[in-house]
């Protein structure tokens, strides 16, 4: 397999409501930073490939309005998932394998706050037996929360401490939505939203765009003098027939995670895309990571969440540390659908 | 000279003027609400699974074996909607619920209309509240409510 590791990424600010901007502009500042970081013009680019969801802005194919955020002329190579950006970055590292392309910009936008995110979301479940019932993204999210109560595995206490060092966390990232120094007793006096969950335990509404350069092995020592090499990477899913799942654990992040080879080194720092608090959890025990490594020290999906950016926002934090020096060895994981159904898990290394 | 192009013109309706089945097994399922009758599939350990897959959730294998369950069962898991959003079903405070019908094994989303959420707790026994006007849909099934 051709090595292949990521060069530049930037993160744009992260906002409850981003105003008159559109996606366009969202992503023109972000992908046009990354370029000037890196070195890299439109034509030292193979292949791009984009993350967000169509359904945000309510069109087929809107993705292609985002392409108005680059210099398309003369004709690039260009595709789009309607996942998390994370998933485009895995089929930019697809290009660089099969040897079609060595340097991708990869970006992911979401502008999440026009429109009602919940209700939004309700679409990507199954048309005819979820979708008539409106099963909202955080009703969903909070059917698992109370398995996980239930099974014993995590207390309100324990989901109110991971929202808690989120917030710690975040006052250290310029770009989070959400920081502060809540205490756990302060959360836990906090009304429900929908029970179990507590408004805080849920993600924010967030529109953003963030940007990405990965290239392929010589043109990566080429780019960058200590480029985050993407050691292992590997997703998975599981059955969209919510009720055949075991909603406290996720196989499909525990298969992944073994796939990328998280287990065969030393972990500096990990960040999981958990956008409820009680999915930090699951997502810990199936990662199998040893109580001191730490996670999340950008917040998190609980700091900031643009849908369709957040997971590829946690694999370009690792990178960024990488990058500057701050750790050797770091993982990265996104999900994407409802209460964890998709998972990927990245491995990167200086 | 040049001469004038012919220009073409025809009304045009922005319309969807195709329908689209259920196929055969989720529309078995439809349709047997429609008659309130809630049937599952068998699937290929030998689970019942309600809604009926079309395809088995471990080994992918085509499912067909229809089998009826009861319109009573046990709550596994549930939350309470405090504030219920303008496309919810109902209008007042709800729970959404997994609900594991008796004869079935894997639970179905469903709503349960319970007035309180002291009233909810996992394992609670529940039984359908019909629609009144069944039209082959999963909202024939209006809510379930605690027995």
């Amino acid at each position: 397999m051709r090595e292949a590791a990521i060069v530049g990424y930037v993160q744009g600010p992260q906002r409850r409501y981003a105003g008159a901007a559109n996606e366009s502009e969202l992503i023109m500042p972000v992908v046009g930073e990354v370029m000037r970081q890196t070195g890299v013009t439109m034509q030292d680019i193979d292949f791009t490939c984009s993350g967000s969801c169509d359904y945000l802005q309510g069109a087929a194919f809107a993705f292609v309005e985002g392409l108005s955020a680059l210099a398309t002329v003369p004709p690039i190579k260009e595709s789009h998932v309607e996942m998390d950006a994370a998933w485009a970055l895995y089929e930019a590292l697809l290009k660089i394998w099969t040897g079609d392309a060595d340097v991708c910009l990869v970006y992911g936008f979401g502008k999440s706050s026009p429109g009602e995110l919940r209700s939004v979301l309700t679409l990507q479940l199954d048309p005819y037996y979820h979708v008539p019932l409106w099963p909202d993204s955080v009703s969903m999210a909070a059917l698992q929360a109370r398995a996980l109560l239930d099974s014993g595995a995590a207390s309100e206490r324990d989901l109110a401490e991971v929202v808690a060092r989120s917030r710690v966390n975040a006052l250290a990232n310029p770009n989070a939505q959400l920081k502060g120094r809540p205490t756990v007793e302060q959360l836990l006096a906090e009304p429900a939203f929908v029970s179990p969950l507590r408004r805080h335990d849920c993600a924010p509404i967030t529109d953003g765009a963030s940007a990405m350069i990965v290239a392929s092995g010589d043109a990566a020592r080429r780019l960058c003098a200590r480029p985050a090499w993407i050691r292992g990477i590997d997703h998975r899913m599981e059955t969209g027939i919510l009720g055949a799942r075991d909603l406290t654990r996720s196989p499909s992040a525990r298969l992944a995670a073994e796939r990328a080879g998280v287990a065969r080194g030393r972990v500096d720092l990990v960040e999981l895309h958990a956008p409820f608090s009680h999915q930090e959890i699951i997502l810990r025990r199936e990662l199998g990571l040893a109580n001191e490594v730490p996670v999340n020290l950008s917040g998190g999906a609980l700091a900031a969440n643009a849908m369709m950016v957040a997971g590829f926002d946690r694999i370009g934090y690792v990178a960024g540390c990488i990058l500057e020096g701050k750790a050797d060895r770091g993982v990265a994981h996104a999900t994407s659908g409802h209460c964890l159904q998709q998972n990927l898990v990245a491995v990167l290394e200086a | 000279m040049a001469t004038q192009p012919e220009i073409l013109t025809k009304s045009f309706e922005l319309g969807y003027t195709y329908t689209r089945s259920t196929g055969p097994l989720i529309g078995r399922f439809l349709t047997g609400l429609r008659e309130r009758r809630i049937h599952g599939v068998r699937a290929s350990d030998g689970r019942v699974i309600v809604p009926p897959a079309e395809y088995d959730p471990q080994t992918a294998a085509a499912l067909d074996e229809l089998v009826p369950v009861a319109d009573t069962g046990t709550v596994t898991t549930w939350c309470w909607v405090c504030e219920p959003l303008a496309h919810h079903l109902l209008p007042h405070p709800f729970a959404f619920a997994l609900v594991r019908l008796d004869g079935a094994d894997v639970p179905l989303l469903h709503l349960v209309d319970a007035g309180d959420e002291t009233a909810m707790r996992t394992g609670m026994r529940v039984r359908a509240r019909w629609s009144d006007d069944p039209r082959g849909s999963i909202t024939d099934i209006a809510c379930f409510e605690p027995v």
